[in-house]
C-alpha cells in the first residue's frame, strides 16, 4: 500500500528525522492561508501516491500566501501518473546546500533489508546507478542485528557529501549526522513494516542539519493487519467498480479488455489461463483468482466475471490442490442457476476433488468438462469470436436461460434435456441477435469424440 | 529441497481445520507424520499422533526431520523460529500472506541455523509414491505417477496443472518442488533446480515460473551448464505491468520481471520455453531425445 508524501512524512518525524514544517490543502484557498500561517516562502507540492510529480509541474515554489494560491489553482485537478491530484502540501522552504539520497527496502536478492544511500539525491536512483554508480551504495542488513551506526558509517565511506571546502571536522559532523540519519531511516523502516521507506532528497541545509524534503513509503500488503491504524493514511489502491467489489470479497478481481471471462484456481493458474488465451489469439476480460482460502467463494466470484458486460464467454480453469475443485464447482453451479446467463462456458478440472466436481457438472448442467485446459480454452476464444462477429452483447438480463456449457455428455445426462429445452424457448432471441450458440455442445460433440475416448480419465 | 519416504515429519498447526484434513491426506499417502504442535493441546493425540506444545519439545520427545506449518500469517514467525531453534533442518511454510519482514528474520534464523526453508506460500513438495507435504492432491494418479521428472513451480495450482500434463504424456515425476508465490523465498528457483540436478532420480527438468523477480534469471545463469535437460513455462505474458497477480511476487515493475527476460535467458541457456502448458510432454520428449 502505497502512501503520499504527507501520510509517509510523520513516520520520519516518529524516528527523530527531521521535515519542513507543513500542512495539507485540499483547495487553493486554504494553500494560501496555510501558507500565511507557515510564513515565509513556501512550497506547493501535489499528493499523489505514485509518479513523477516534479516532472508533470506538480511542484511550485511560491514567495507569497497570494503565489502558494496560484500553484495550488495549477495543480489541484492535475494528473500525475494517473492519479487525479486532491489535495497539496504547503511546506516552508528549506536552505538547501547539499541533496542526498537514502532508502530501505525488502530485497528479494539477499532475502533482507538494504540500505541505500547516494550523494547524488533529488534524481532518480536509477539514474544515479546507470551515469554515476561509484556515489550509490547499497549495503544489505542481517535483519537479526539490525543496522548500526558503524556500519552505516561505513557505507559512506569515500562518498563525496558536498561539504567541499569545509573543515575537516565540518565534514566529519556531516557524515555522523548522515549516518545517524540512515540509522532512525532503518528504525522507521522496522517500525512501520515497510517495502520501501525512501528518501529523496535527504537535504543538507545550509546551517547543516539534515532534513527530509520528500518521502515515499509503501507498507508491505501483508503486514496491513498488524497496522490497521497506519493503513488509514494510505492510498486506497485505484479500483474499478467490479475490482472494488472484488476486494470488499476478499478476492482478488484485476478488470481488463478483453471478452473471454476467466475463472481459475490459484494466481500461477488464473495467469497461465490468461496467457493461453492470448496464445490462442483471444483476450482475457478479467483476472480472477480463488486461490487459498478463497476456493470457497465461486459463486460471487463467478457473479462478478459476469457481470463485466464485456464477457463473452466463460472459461472455468480449475486444478485442484488446496482449493477443492467440488467445491469450487458447486459455487460456480450456485452462481450460474441463480444468474442464469446467457453466454457458453468451458470448464477443464483436474485435481483434488474433480471426480466429484465432473459429476456435479453433469448432473447439473449436463456437461462434462474438456480434457485439457487447452482444448476448453480454444474453443471458448472461438466462442467468444463468434459472438464479438455477431454483435451480440455479453449478458442478457439474466432472463434467458443459458446456453451454458463446455462439451456436451455423451448423451446420458438427465440434466441435458431440461437445459437445451430452456435454451430453445429463447431460440427465437438467439436467432434475432443472428447468433446460433455453436459452442454449445452439439457440434463439440461430434468432434471431439474420439479425443474424449482417448483421453486420460 | 526434497524429501523423500523416510523422513519424519511434524505438523505446526495439527489441530486446525486444514491441519487436520491434511494431515489426514498425508498419512493416506504414506507421509511419515510423527507429531504435532499447538500450545493450548499439548498432551493431547491428534490423527493419532501426539501434540506438543512446541517445535522444541516434539524434537526432544520424538524427534523429526521436516516440519510443515499450518499456522496463520501472523503466526508464522514465531512458530518456524522455534522449530528452527528445535534444530529442525527443514521448514515447509505454506501460509499466505505473511509480513515480508517476518519472513526475512525467519530467513535469516534458518541461514544462522543451517535449515532448509521451502515457502512461504508454497503449495508443498511431493515425492509420487512415497510422500508429500503440504496441501498438494499428490493422491491424483492421474497427476501425480512416479518418475524421472523433476519440476519445480511457483504456483500449486499451475504445478499441478503442468504434472497432469506430464503424466498424461506418458512421464512420471521424481519430486515436485512447490517453492511458493511470495517475492522473497527460502528456496528460490535456481536452490530447487541445484537439488533436483544433484538428485539421482530425476533424469529432466521442468520450470514453472511467473512474472515478478529475477529468480528465473538466475537459475538460467545455472542452467547454461546444467547437463540434464530442462523445459519451462512461465506464467504471466498476458498480465498488465504495474499489478500484483494474486500471488505477492507476481508483479511487473518496469521492464523488470517480465516474462520476455525470463524467456530470453532460459533460451539463451538452451532451454525450450512453452507457449501453452500443455506442450510439456512434447517439449520434453524432444528435449531428453537431444539428451
Amino acid at each position: 500500500m502505497d502512501f503520499e508524501e504527507h501520510a509517509a512524512k510523520p513516520l520520519l518525524e516518529a524516528a527523530g528525522i527531521a521535515v519542513p514544517r507543513g500542512l495539507p490543502a485540499r483547495s487553493p484557498g486554504e494553500a494560501e492561508s496555510h501558507a500565511a500561517a507557515i510564513g515565509g516562502p513556501v512550497m506547493v507540492k501535489a499528493q499523489a501516491p505514485a509518479g513523477k510529480r516534479g516532472k508533470a509541474g506538480g511542484i511550485r515554489a511560491a514567495g507569497d500566501p497570494a503565489a502558494a494560491r496560484e500553484a495550488a489553482e495549477a495543480i489541484l485537478g492535475m494528473d500525475v501518473a494517473g492519479h487525479r491530484v486532491e489535495s497539496v502540501l504547503v511546506e516552508e522552504q528549506a536552505a538547501i546546500a547539499a541533496e542526498y539520497y537514502a532508502a530501505v527496502l525488502n530485497d528479494a536478492a539477499s532475502k533482507g533489508p538494504l540500505v541505500m544511500f547516494s550523494s547524488e539525491g533529488g534524481m532518480d536512483v536509477e539514474e544515479v546507478a546507470a551515469s554515476m554508480p561509484d556515489r550509490l551504495r547499497r549495503a544489505p542488513v542481517d535483519i537479526a542485528r539490525g543496522l548500526d551506526l558503524a556500519s552505516a558509517r561505513a557505507m559512506l565511506d569515500g562518498l563525496d557529501l558536498g561539504a567541499g571546502e569545509a573543515s575537516a571536522a565540518e565534514a566529519a559532523a556531516a557524515e555522523t549526522a548522515v549516518a545517524d540519519t540512515l540509522v532512525a531511516l532503518y528504525r522507521a523502516y522496522r517500525d512501520n513494516d515497510a517495502d520501501l521507506l525512501e528518501v529523496n532528497p535527504l537535504a543538507r541545509l545550509e546551517d547543516g542539519r539534515l532534513m527530509a524534503l520528500d518521502c515515499k513509503y509503501t507498507l508491505d500488503d501483508s503486514s496491513v493487519k498488524r497496522r490497521e491504524a497506519l493503513a488509514k493514511s494510505g492510498s486506497p489502491e485505484r479500483l474499478t467498480g467490479l475490482e472494488a467489489r472484488g476486494q470488499a470479497l476478499g478476492l482478488k478481481y484485476i478488470e481488463l479488455d478483453g471478452d473471454v471471462g476467466v475463472l481459475a484456481n490459484g494466481a500461477g493458474l488464473t495467469m497461465t489461463t490468461m496467457d493461453v488465451i492470448t496464445h490462442h489469439g483471444g483476450r482475457p476480460a478479467n483476472f480472477l483468482e480463488i486461490g487459498g482460502e478463497a476456493y470457497t467463494k465461486a459463486k460471487p466470484a463467478l457473479e462478478l466475471v459476469l457481470d463485466n458486460p464485456g464477457v463473452k464467454c466463460l472459461v472455468v480453469n480449475f486444478c485442484g490442490a488446496f482449493a477443492r475443485t467440488d467445491v469450487m464447482t458447486g459455487g460456480v453451479l450456485d452462481a450460474w442457476e441463480a444468474l442464469a446467463p446467457s453466454i457458453p462456458a468451458f470448464f477443464s478440472v483436474h485435481g483434488t476433488g474433480s471426480a466429484e466436481a465432473r459429476t456435479m457438472l453433469r448432473e447439473r448442467l449436463g456437461v462434462t468438462p474438456y480434457e485439457t485446459m487447452d482444448e476448453a480454452i480454444a474453443a471458448a476464444v472461438a466462442a467468444a469470436r463468434e459472438a464479438g462477429e455477431a454483435g451480440k452483447p455479453g449478458r442478457a438480463d439474466g432472463r434467458e436461460t443459458g446456453a451454458a456449457t463446455g462439451r456436451e455428455p455423451d448423451g446420458k445426462a438427465d440434466g441435458a434435456a431440461g437445459r437445451k429445452a430452456g435454451r430453445e424457448t429463447d431460440e427465437a432471441a438467439e436467432r434475432e441477435a443472428g447468433r446460433k450458440t455453436d459452442a454449445t455442445p452439439e457440434r463439440e460433440a461430434g468432434g471431439e469424440a474420439g479425443g474424449k475416448a482417448g483421453g486420460a480419465s | 529441497m526434497i524429501v523423500r519416504g523416510g523422513q519424519r515429519v511434524l505438523v505446526q498447526g495439527i489441530t486446525g481445520k486444514q491441519g487436520t484434513f491434511w494431515t489426514g491426506r498425508m498419512q493416506e499417502y504414506g507421509t511419515r507424520i510423527v507429531a504435532g504442535v499447538n500450545p493450548k493441546k499439548a498432551g493431547a493425540v491428534h490423527c493419532g499422533v501426539p501434540v506438543y506444545a512446541s517445535a522444541r519439545d516434539a524434537m526432544r520427545e520424538t524427534g523429526f526431520d521436516v516440519s510443515v506449518l499450518f499456522i496463520p500469517p501472523l503466526g508464522v514467525k514465531a512458530a518456524a523460529l522455534d522449530a528452527i531453534e528445535a534444530g529442525c533442518r527443514r521448514l515447509v511454510v505454506l501460509t499466505e500472506h505473511v509480513p515480508v519482514q517476518d519472513v526475512m528474520e525467519v530467513l535469516a534464523a534458518a541461514r544462522v541455523n543451517g535449515a532448509a526453508v521451502a515457502g512461504p506460500n508454497t503449495a508443498g513438495l511431493v515425492t509420487p509414491g512415497e510422500c508429500f507435504v503440504g496441501f498438494m492432491p499428490a493422491f491424483e494418479r492421474g497427476i501425480f505417477r512416479p518418475g524421472s521428472v523433476g519440476v519445480v513451480s511457483r504456483s500449486g495450482s499451475l504445478g499441478t496443472l503442468i504434472c497432469l500434463n506430464l503424466v498424461q504424456a506418458g512421464f512420471g515425476e521424481s519430486a515436485f518442488v512447490g517453492i511458493g508465490g511470495d517475492p522473497i523465498l527460502g528456496t528460490t528457483t535456481c536452490d530447487a533446480v541445484r537439488s533436483l540436478d544433484a538428485d539421482e532420480r530425476t533424469d529432466a527438468i521442468v520450470v514453472v515460473g511467473e512474472i515478478g523477480g529475477t529468480m528465473e534469471e538466475e537459475a538460467a545463469e545455472y542452467m547454461q551448464d546444467m547437463r540434464k535437460p530442462a523445459v519451462a513455462f512461465i506464467a504471466g505474458g498476458a498480465s498488465p505491468p504495474g499489478k500484483k497477480m494474486g500471488h505477492a511476487g507476481a508483479i511487473v515493475m518496469g521492464d523488470k520481471g517480465t516474462c520476455a527476460s525470463k524467456r530470453k535467458a532460459l533460451e539463451a541457456a538452451g532451454v525450450e520455453v512453452l507457449d501453452t502448458p500443455s506442450d510439456v510432454g512434447r517439449a520434453l520428449g524432444a528435449a531428453l531425445g537431444r539428451g
